[in-house]
């Protein structure tokens, strides 16, 4: 899932301190796993901003729903009749959430509560970890279901670089070092030979580095 | 046991501590409370194991939202002490309305009529 975490509530504040009438608006999808930008969390932050707005004497009023995906048109279309209402929007989903909430509503004042960080999981309740690098390429069928893609910090696809001390990465002792972690689970595997294995190089006109992407399933477009 | 304590607080039950949320915390002050305190059970005496560890992160975690939008911490505190510590739960009571009443009303209560706590 997407894993996001929200900014300082000042910093939110500041984005709306001109607006009376806001809506804040959740999102059911992966920031309500991640406890970021769920119903409560949004009722939290609302109840904070008041607060604070009413300290500053200058009280503003709350609305808040929590749409089922911010990142689907027909869910955003929903929310019409609230957002009439509202003079600003604070969006509590990711980046993807808070671009399509702006995109359908032109003249009204959009602003993001959460910083969208990586594609991850959790490893314990409160612990995320980064897990993907969207490289749109995968090769972890090679690598023996371990990204070195993001788990590397220099991303290599060749092997540990000198960095690498008893199985850590040479940024902490808190990260492994991918390609230990690679070599262990190949060797236990028994296929240490795959590592062996010419591999060309690797396609990144499939990643980032190409521009914005777009995906398409023709069977599945409608109209 | 005729215990005394002051009679400005208002007692909103719970099942157990562990059930209180961010939003009961922050709803008390919004509706005017001018300090909130939180009785948990002793730690370790939880029926449900972990309910006042779990309220007490809660708690820590409004406060940080109140010290951050500027309303102060100290209007918000966790105690923990057993159903059956009458004599202790008059202290804190006391205790907590004398921290209250030296601070003055909430900000919220600003022109608003009426004693501190």
């Amino acid at each position: 899932m997407i894993i996001a975490m929200q900014k300082p509530i000042n910093d939110v504040a500041a984005m709306v301190k001109d607006y009376q009438k806001v809506l804040l608006l959740g999102c059911a999808g992966c920031v309500t796993v991640c406890l970021s930008g769920g119903e409560k969390e949004t009722e939290v932050m609302a109840a904070a901003l008041r607060i604070k707005r009413r300290l500053e004497e200058n009280p503003m009023t709350t609305v808040t729903y929590t749409a089922t995906r911010q990142c689907d048109p027909e869910y955003i279309e929903a929310l019409d009749n609230l957002v009439k209402e509202a003079d600003a929007i604070i969006s509590l989903a990711c980046g993807v959430g808070v671009q399509y909430v702006a995109e359908r509503y032109k003249d009204k004042w959009v602003v993001p509560a959460l910083n969208t960080n990586f594609i991850g999981g959790s490893t314990l309740h409160g612990i995320w970890e980064e897990r993907c690098g969207l490289c749109g390429d995968c090769v972890l069928h090679m690598t023996g279901g371990i990204c070195p893609i993001i788990r590397c910090a220099k991303s290599i696809l060749n092997g540990p670089c000198g960095g690498s001390q008893y199985g850590n990465c040479e940024l902490g002792k808190d990260i492994p070092c991918a390609w230990q972690l690679i070599y262990d689970r190949m060797k236990g595997l028994g296929k240490l030979d795959l590592m062996k294995k010419f591999i060309p190089v690797k396609d990144w006109s499939m990643a980032r580095d190409g521009g914005p992407r777009k995906a398409r399933r023709e069977d599945v477009i409608i109209g | 046991m005729r215990l005394q304590y002051n009679p400005n607080v208002r007692i909103v039950e719970m099942p157990c501590t562990g059930t209180i949320d961010h939003r009961v915390l922050l709803t008390a002050f919004e509706d005017g409370a001018d300090g909130v305190f939180v009785a948990g059970c002793l730690e370790g005496d939880c029926h449900f194991l972990k309910g006042n560890f779990r309220a007490k992160k809660r708690v820590n975690m409004v406060k940080k939202i109140l010290d951050e939008i500027g309303f102060g911490s100290e209007r918000l505190e966790m105690y923990n002490l057993s159903a059956a510590m009458g004599p202790r739960f008059a202290e804190i009571t006391n205790e907590m309305t004398g921290r209250i009443r030296e601070l003055g009303p909430s900000p919220l209560n600003k022109g608003k009529e009426g004693d501190a706590a």
